[in-house]
């Protein structure tokens, strides 16, 4: 079985392109150049230096030695939270807005759920001198003030999505409307391993760098390639698509997804999209996504607000229908106490999202021998508030 | 023959109408659509209303989100569509969005289409190679004609194949644009329509997005079959009510 994108845009049943035809030339346009620009050697030199001297990268592949003692396994971070800007939002900024002008396109769009991706937007943008518009609910520009800010200082302007239940599918869906009129001199760059067909697989290899760099640096480190676990939490999924990318065909290494299951799984407020979810379309794309009986998209609850999201990627719906990938859940409650652990064995304040990918460790039992990687996708400074709340500090 | 491929065959310039299912009261379906044959509209496009409508402007984007609150669902339309042939000669059309037809079920759809009496299917976002790979033939089992858009980035060697496969008409979107209402067209745009009228292409045209007026509608089919007015009527029904249905559709057809 294969695990990557085949020439129709699907992995498996999921994928595609489910776009009105206001968006066919554009999306056309990319699907028939992604690859041959990809692998201009301008462009990966490009790709490659601003990721070296601008991103920070290679990221620390950390052994977290107290961590390991706890859970009685080798466990590993990968500090994507080192990255500029604060995670490994950046690696696919970096990568879209090379696209970007390469496709002679000289304005950007793009959506943003907690301002993550709208900061590594803004800031390729500053560093390219490119217009810059970021769609974010109105809901969530009241709950993420510092970043709004942050995308202000690097000259983006920020619109807010007043449509459905204004957060982030809605700011995407506005995005979309906008490179619906806008056909010819805007790029949309989309945060996730989502979207229609070549979205997914542009985001995924532009993330893929994630494991590409495990693997020289488990050799280094371990004299082995592959780890025997990779873990990373998945709301659209780009961390995980890169975290695992390198490992889809090694059946050896065992990938694990978490999702965000809210206040509980039955909670009804959930965002564990695997359990909830049910096959369907959402943002061009075929895959697993929330909704009602009758097919409307529902909002999905997460205290991390990159996870509440209410579909998948289309690689992760075939990860997790194949069995490729195990698909587990933490509560907000679970993730909170593997954030605050980590602060205080590690000395590492992990984005929420991240503390989601930690939590599974205790859900899970390892040999002592075995090698695992925890993607770390990015550092909690932007969360200090919602842990300042959640622990009464 | 399928009505709209007979009313296709008329002579005059058809007028189109937009509206949203349980929009603006839940039961007000039935009785927009009598209002509106009664005003003499050639044809009706029925929107499903959906949460995440991506080609859809604000006018209808708002309308189809209170129509859910409303209440109102894909079965619930079918319900109350059951005894519309009894009522309703005119061609009906549904548009709306492929998820709550996925989950409807496709086939189960297409049977529930046929039992009423729709026409047609309008479906913004689904793909071409889709539809003719895994929907097509359950489409025509129940003489459903499906209707592709094209667009002014469509390209010639594109529209050629979007007619090759289509068997009523082509829905012709005026710009590149969600829907909306517009006062006039300008130059690119009747640029456009002509391009498109010189290619003599098998299906005729009928042009939405933007039409709005008595101007709009009269520029739009000097090139084209006729045209389809949404965001505009719903505006109308919005401010003025269901009443004022007919003298809103008399000031289309005269200037």
């Amino acid at each position: 079985m294969s695990y990557f994108v085949d020439e129709n845009g699907y992995y498996g049943d999921f994928g595609g392109a489910y776009i009105p035809e206001m968006l066919y030339a554009n999306v056309a346009q990319l699907r028939q150049e992604y690859l041959t620009i990809m692998a201009l050697p301008q462009f990966k030199s490009d790709f490659d230096q601003l990721l070296k001297d601008y991103v920070g990268r290679p990221s620390p592949l950390y052994l977290a030695k107290r961590l390991s003692d706890k859970y009685k396994a080798k466990i590993y971070l990968k500090r994507e939270d080192l990255n500029h800007t604060g995670a490994h939002k950046i690696n696919n900024t970096i990568g879209q807005i090379l696209m970007a002008k390469h496709l002679g396109k000289t304005r950007i769009i793009a959506e943003t759920g907690a301002g993550q991706h709208g900061v590594a937007t803004a800031t390729v943008c500053a560093l390219m001198g490119l217009e810059c518009i970021v769609y974010m609910g109105a809901i969530d520009i009241k709950r993420q003030a510092p970043n709004v800010a942050r995308m202000k200082m690097l000259g983006a302007s920020v619109v807010p999505a007043l449509s459905g239940s204004q957060t982030l599918k809605d700011a995407t869906n506005e995005a979309i409307r906008d490179w619906i009129s806008n056909p010819t001199d805007t790029f949309y760059i989309i945060g996730s391993v989502v979207g229609p067909h070549p979205y997914p697989d542009m985001v995924a290899r532009f993330q893929s760098v994630i494991s590409e760099e495990m693997k020289v640096q488990l050799q280094e480190q371990e004299n082995r390639e592959n780890p025997d676990y990779i873990i990373a939490c998945v709301g659209g999924g780009s961390n995980a698509a890169g975290a695992f990318y390198h490992y889809l065909d090694d059946d050896s290494v065992k990938l694990i997804a978490v999702e965000a299951a809210g206040k509980g799984i039955d909670s009804g407020e959930s965002a564990a999209t695997s359990v909830l979810g049910h096959e369907g379309i959402i943002h061009g794309s075929k895959t697993l996504l929330m909704q009602t009986d009758d097919g409307q998209i529902t909002e999905p609850y997460s205290i991390s607000a990159g996870l509440d999201y209410p579909g998948v990627g289309p690689l992760h719906a075939h990860l997790y229908k194949s069995k490729r990938a195990q698909f587990l859940n933490a509560t907000d409650d679970e993730a909170m106490k593997a954030g605050l652990e980590l602060c205080q064995l590690e000395g590492i304040i992990p984005a929420i999202e991240s503390a989601h990918a930690l939590a599974a460790l205790d859900k899970m039992t390892f040999k002592s021998t075995d090698v695992v990687v925890v993607n770390l996708s990015g550092r909690g400074d932007k969360d200090l508030e919602t842990y300042i709340e959640y622990f009464d500090l | 023959m399928n009505r709209i491929n007979k009313k296709l065959k008329s002579e005059k310039k058809l007028l189109s109408i937009y509206f949203t299912a349980g929009y603006p009261q839940l039961k007000d379906t039935v009785r927009i659509l009598k209002s509106l044959q009664s005003s003499g509209v050639d044809m009706v496009e029925i929107g499903m209303p959906f949460s995440d409508p991506l080609a859809d402007g604000p006018t209808i984007q708002n309308s189809g989100s209170i129509a859910l609150k409303n209440g109102m669902t894909t079965k619930l339309l079918f319900a109350q569509l059951k005894d519309i042939r009894k009522e309703i000669n005119i061609p009906l059309i549904l548009m709306g969005y492929l998820n709550p037809i996925l989950q409807f079920g496709v086939a189960a759809f297409c049977k529930a289409c046929a039992d009423v009496g729709v026409d047609g299917l309008i479906i913004p976002d689904l793909p071409v190679k889709e539809y003719k790979e895994l929907y097509k033939k359950t489409f025509e089992k129940y003489g459903l004609l499906n209707i592709f858009l094209i667009t002014p980035q469509t390209t010639d060697a594109r529209i050629r194949y979007i007619d090759s496969i289509s068997k009523g008409f082509i829905y012709m979107v005026s710009s590149a644009a969600t829907t909306g209402s517009r006062n006039s067209f300008n130059a690119n745009q009747t640029a456009y329509f002509k391009r498109i009228t010189t290619m003599n292409l098998e299906n005729p045209q009928i042009v939405g997005f933007g039409i709005s007026n008595n101007k709009t509608f009269t520029q739009a089919t000097q090139f084209a079959k006729g045209a389809i007015i949404g965001s505009a009527f719903i505006k109308q029904i919005t401010q003025e009510g269901l009443s004022q249905i007919p003298n809103f559709i008399r000031k289309i057809r005269v200037s």
